[in-house]
């Protein structure tokens, strides 16, 4: 028996063979999918670790009112004499973790309904889908305003709830179906032939093949998520508190900085973040798909 | 003698898996395709015998490209082309008019949404030289070829694919391959996935349809029985290179490679005792990783270190009339015996 | 000879609805699998063989008819009875593809049942039997398998692993669905060899289904062979008497289409006799009376196309023994008759068509298939 004692020492995992090594594979083998990848950590970097590099103290200064660019402000100051980059660094966090947490709310909520609806089908699906019908049909921005109109002084964490609550019916709906065409895999019908429970099937031979797409999802709802919230920072429907790519925005627009082409860096800055962390988000999104996708990565 | 109709010589054919990267799919193939015989490329799965077989007719997919070697054709008219090193428009006159190809999967080889008819109007004009073919006269040759494979023109004619059962789908296609009068017909496992009834009827066919046209034939198969069933001549795929070239009754009767006999030993009868039969040890070898020497020596009982080192070129081993030779690329072919012969006669 | 069936089917029907009606995949089959035996179902594809073996595997519920398990109805049974027959049943599908999951190790798809099932107390146990499965199906050395994955391995790889899978329960019986076809012949000859080792050494009895008569008699040359076309049983029988001397002309006609890997015997074959029409009827629209006349090369008018031909014993007014031959056809049937009444005549026993015996009759020395039946249960009881 020394073979089976043998086999019984589990070798560690190779790196590449762990979800977390084929997504790292995925993302750096594909020349766009590694350049969205480094933009988007770029961005994230820039909002989370810049705020501490940069000098916080950021007083109004009425003597430095719109200010071109120079080496002292690298983007020149804005209305109030503060720093426009020092601005835009405290800019970033906001929308980037509230949107996170909006796209894990409404993922997290899709996924566990998704292939509960899927994998039992009955009555639990039908009302389920009837759900989701309703909430697919009423428009989803209207809804945000109303809620956030309602609610005054909501928090952050409150925001993320109320965009991912509108978000997560069609992620539902695509991993429902996915959900429906895994289980008429062989595989799964070989274990729920040897009884292995419902959990163990759902969590463990179904959702594991669709990590890819849960995860492709996610990335994309983080996108769809910031956008709504920048959107409602611009429409100005948020309390002004916290500095944010919005709120310049807004600020930008209702008082018509864009006509005046010193407050070009101010105005400009906020938009170029937002296209270039989207950009990121959808590459990396893409290289993602190839990553992990098992139809792309087989055989 | 005359010439072959087809001799290929040094083939070797690559896949593309990367920018820079490509395996090798088959290589060093030696072939002799005389008149009127029937060819059987044999061998398992990921042999390259399809490869080969799309070669032969430079219909290779989009990744493959032959990598060396010269393909030659005895053309109708006696001219002799090659192949590798004609121009597109040369190689549409040639293909259907001069070699057909009858594609694997009867089932998915016809587009889903044209009738049978306008496949047949398609072929027609595409490959013809100049002539034009009017609505009826694409269709008074399609009857004619239809009637040709046994099925009805009136039925078949205005189908859609999905109509026809998996049968009538093979004939309509060996019938649209023989439409220009192909010298060389190559087909991919031509009775694959049809059931044992239809395939017994569809070689029936392949038989008459030789007997009537006298075409030279070339089929890949993974199953010896219908080699056995309709080739001349049989050559063994393995690991991309043909190991043992010859009659059917050589392969089957006295194969000299320890690969061929290993096949045939494996081969279940359906008539007669049920012999215990022997599986080749082990796996074939990754296109990525070829042994050295002879492909197959890591699986071989007879393997010695010799057999690690050079690659074994196919060796003549008889004298007959050089189209009717028996080759086999084995350093050991004499210590191969067929061990099922000798089973039965205990 | 063993004497309760492990697995009984009593007059199996599935039907189902489609668009153009309702199809009755399979009709009526009354088969048994005997601890230990195997039983091989063949046929070409649409005549049902798969769609009784899913049902016998408790993966659908038939619309008619039972699969009794140990005597007991599937329907009738208990929770725990149920648990109990899912982890004696195992079933294997036709593409070792599919069938594994593509994101867990061989170790993780094996143990995941024995730790279910409770057959195991810790990891280090579980991961030491998965070795030993892995043994088993010869898989060897195991530990070069268990953290492997699916596509890391070939198709006789994957398919071994399925096998090694259902063992994992210590089955009674394996519902192999064409568990062969997919792979090459010395692949497919090697696994055939471990599950008759398997068969051997461990008692497991199988339901084989294959459409390849080769594979049938190959695998289940000690066993009986069911011969199906369109939803029904036409021939049933010990597998050297089916394959050796087939009765009903469909047997006939696909034994006789086999193309076998024999250059002169391929010759000898090429004068066979044609059906009389090459097209499967549809199962929405089966011909009158016997599926088969409007292909068949015995067809006679009035006979054959007025009723249904029942699954008959030969030789006997069906009380013959349990194992012996049946066959649904007329002409067979009317022959036997025949002969029954002229050797009544004659007093004497020169049936030529029959193998099995009337009760209490002695078993023809020798027929058609000389290979020895040796399970015949007709040699139990002949005089």
């Amino acid at each position: 028996m020394t073979a089976l004692d043998a086999a019984i020492a589990k070798p560690r995992k190779q790196f590449g063979e762990t979800f977390f090594g084929r997504l790292w594979i995925g993302l750096t083998r594909s020349p766009a999918g590694f350049a969205g990848t480094v933009l988007v950590l770029a961005i994230v970097l820039f909002s989370f670790v810049g705020p501490l590099l940069v000098n916080q103290d950021n007083p109004t200064d009425t003597t430095q009112i719109w200010t071109s660019p120079s080496a002292e402000h690298w983007l020149g100051t804005q209305y109030e004499g503060k720093d426009t980059f020092t601005i835009l660094v405290n800019s970033g966090a906001q929308p980037i973790w509230v949107g996170t947490l909006a796209a894990l709310m409404a993922t997290f909520v899709a996924v566990a309904l998704g292939s509960i609806a899927g994998y039992f089908r009955g009555r639990i699906d039908a009302v389920l889908l009837q759900l989701t019908d309703v909430t697919v049909t009423i428009p989803q921005f209207l809804l945000m305003l109303a809620v956030v109109a309602f609610f005054e002084d909501i928090p952050p964490w409150g925001i993320s709830i109320v965009v991912g609550s509108t978000m997560w019916a069609f992620l539902f709906r695509s991993i429902r179906a996915q959900v429906m065409s895994l289980k008429e895999r062989e595989f799964v019908e070989a274990a729920r032939l040897q009884n292995l429970g419902a959990a163990r099937i759902v969590f463990r031979e179904i959702l594991p093949n669709m990590a890819g797409f849960i995860f492709v999802n996610f990335v994309i709802s983080v996108n769809q998520a910031i956008y709504a919230i920048v959107g409602l920072y611009v429409l100005g429907l948020m309390p002004s508190g916290t500095p944010n790519w919005g709120l310049m925005i807004h600020q930008s627009w209702g008082q018509n900085f864009y006509l005046n082409p010193v407050a070009l860096p101010f105005v400009v800055a906020p938009l170029i973040m937002i296209v270039l962390f989207t950009i990121g988000l959808v590459t990396m999104g893409r290289g993602l798909d190839q990553a992990l996708n098992p139809r792309l990565r087989e055989r | 003698m005359t010439d072959p109709i087809l001799s290929v010589r040094d083939l070797a054919i690559a896949y593309r898996t990367g920018r820079k990267e490509s395996v090798t799919a088959v290589s060093g193939v030696d072939l002799d395709l005389y008149e009127g015989q029937s060819l059987a490329l044999v061998g398992e799965s990921g042999c390259g015998k399809t490869t080969l077989g799309l070669g032969l007719l430079r219909l290779l997919p989009g990744l493959g490209e032959i990598t060396s070697g010269s393909l030659t054709y005895r053309l109708k008219d006696g001219r002799r082309a090659d192949l590798l090193t004609m121009k597109k428009e040369q190689l549409r006159r040639f293909r259907w008019n001069e070699a057909a190809m009858v594609f694997q999967g009867a089932m998915n080889a016809f587009n889903p949404v044209i009738r049978i008819v306008d496949h047949f109007a398609d072929t027609l004009r595409d490959h013809s030289d100049g002539r034009k073919w009017s609505k009826a006269a694409v269709e008074a040759r399609a009857g004619e070829l239809l009637e040709t494979v046994r099925l009805d023109p009136d039925r078949v004619l205005q189908s859609y694919p999905h109509e026809l059962s998996g049968g009538m789908k093979q004939r309509a296609l060996i019938a649209l391959a023989i439409a220009l009068d192909p010298q060389v017909l190559v087909l991919d496992e031509p009775t694959t996935a049809l059931d044992l009834l239809t395939q017994r009827s569809i070689v029936q066919q392949l038989h008459e349809l030789r007997k009537k046209f006298g075409f030279t034939m070339v089929f890949i198969t993974h199953d010896l029985g219908l080699a056995a069933e309709l080739a001349d001549r049989v050559a063994t795929m393995y690991a991309g290179r043909i190991i043992e070239t010859g009659s059917a009754r050589d392969i089957f009767y006295e194969p000299k490679h320890p690969y061929t006999a290993g096949l045939i030993n494996a081969v279940m009868p359906v008539k007669g005792a049920r012999p215990a039969l022997e599986s080749i040890p082990g796996y074939p070898p990754s296109l990525k990783a070829m042994p050295d020497g002879c492909a197959f020596n890591p699986r071989c009982a007879f393997a010695t270190a010799e057999c690690g080192q050079d690659r074994v070129p196919l060796e003549l081993l008889t004298d007959r009339p050089l189209a009717m030779h028996h080759s086999v690329a084995c350093l050991h072919h004499d210590q191969v015996r067929l061990q099922r012969k000798e089973n039965a006669n205990v | 000879m063993s004497d309760a069936p492990l697995l009984k089917l009593r007059g199996l029907e599935q039907v189902f609805d489609t668009k153009k009606g309702p199809v009755a995949a399979v009709g009526g089959v009354d088969l048994e699998v005997k601890a230990g035996k195997v039983l091989c179902l063949v046929g070409e594809s649409g005549c049902g063989k798969t769609t009784t073996a899913r049902a016998a595997a408790g993966i659908t519920r038939p619309t008619a008819g039972a699969v009794e398990f140990r005597g007991k109805s599937l329907t009738e049974m208990g929770a725990a009875e149920k648990t109990a027959y899912r982890r004696a049943v195992q079933y294997i599908h036709q593409d070792p593809y599919a069938a594994l999951n593509p994101t867990r190790t061989v170790a993780s798809t094996l143990t995941a049942g024995l730790k279910r099932h409770g057959l195991v107390k810790s990891r280090t146990e579980a991961r030491a039997k998965a070795a030993e499965l892995l043994q088993l199906v010869n898989l060897t050395p195991p530990e070069s398998y268990l953290d492997s994955y699916p596509h890391q391995l070939s198709g006789g790889q994957r398919q071994r692993v399925n096998v090694a899978r259902s063992l994992a329960m210590n089955p009674e019986l394996l519902i192999c669905d064409e568990s062969t076809s997919m792979l090459d012949v010395s692949i497919r000859v090697s696994l055939l060899n471990t599950l008759g080792r398997l068969r051997d050494d461990l008692d497991v009895a199988f339901l084989f289904i294959t459409h390849d008569l080769a594979v049938a008699k190959y695998f289940a040359w000690d066993g009986e062979i069911a011969v199906m076309y369109l939803g029904k049983v036409v021939e049933h029988g010990p597998t050297p008497e089916v394959i050796g001397n087939p009765q009903h002309p469909y047997t006939k006609a696909l034994i006789g289409a086999v193309c076998e890997p024999d250059p002169d015997l391929a010759k000898a074959n090429q004068s066979a006799e044609q059906l009389r029409s090459a097209e499967i009827p549809s199962l929405t629209a089966l011909p009158a009376g016997c599926a088969f006349h409007p292909r068949c090369p015995a067809f006679e008018p009035g006979l054959c196309d007025a009723a249904e031909p029942g699954l008959d014993r030969t030789g006997a007014n069906g009380n013959g023994a349990a194992g012996g031959r049946r066959v649904a056809c007329h002409i067979v049937a009317r022959d036997q008759r025949r002969d029954a009444v002229r050797s009544a005549a004659d007093g004497r026993d020169d049936r030529t068509l029959t193998l099995d015996a009337v009760p209490g009759s002695r078993r023809p020395a020798s027929t058609g298939a000389t290979e020895d039946p040796h399970k015949s249960p007709g040699a139990a009881w002949s005089a």
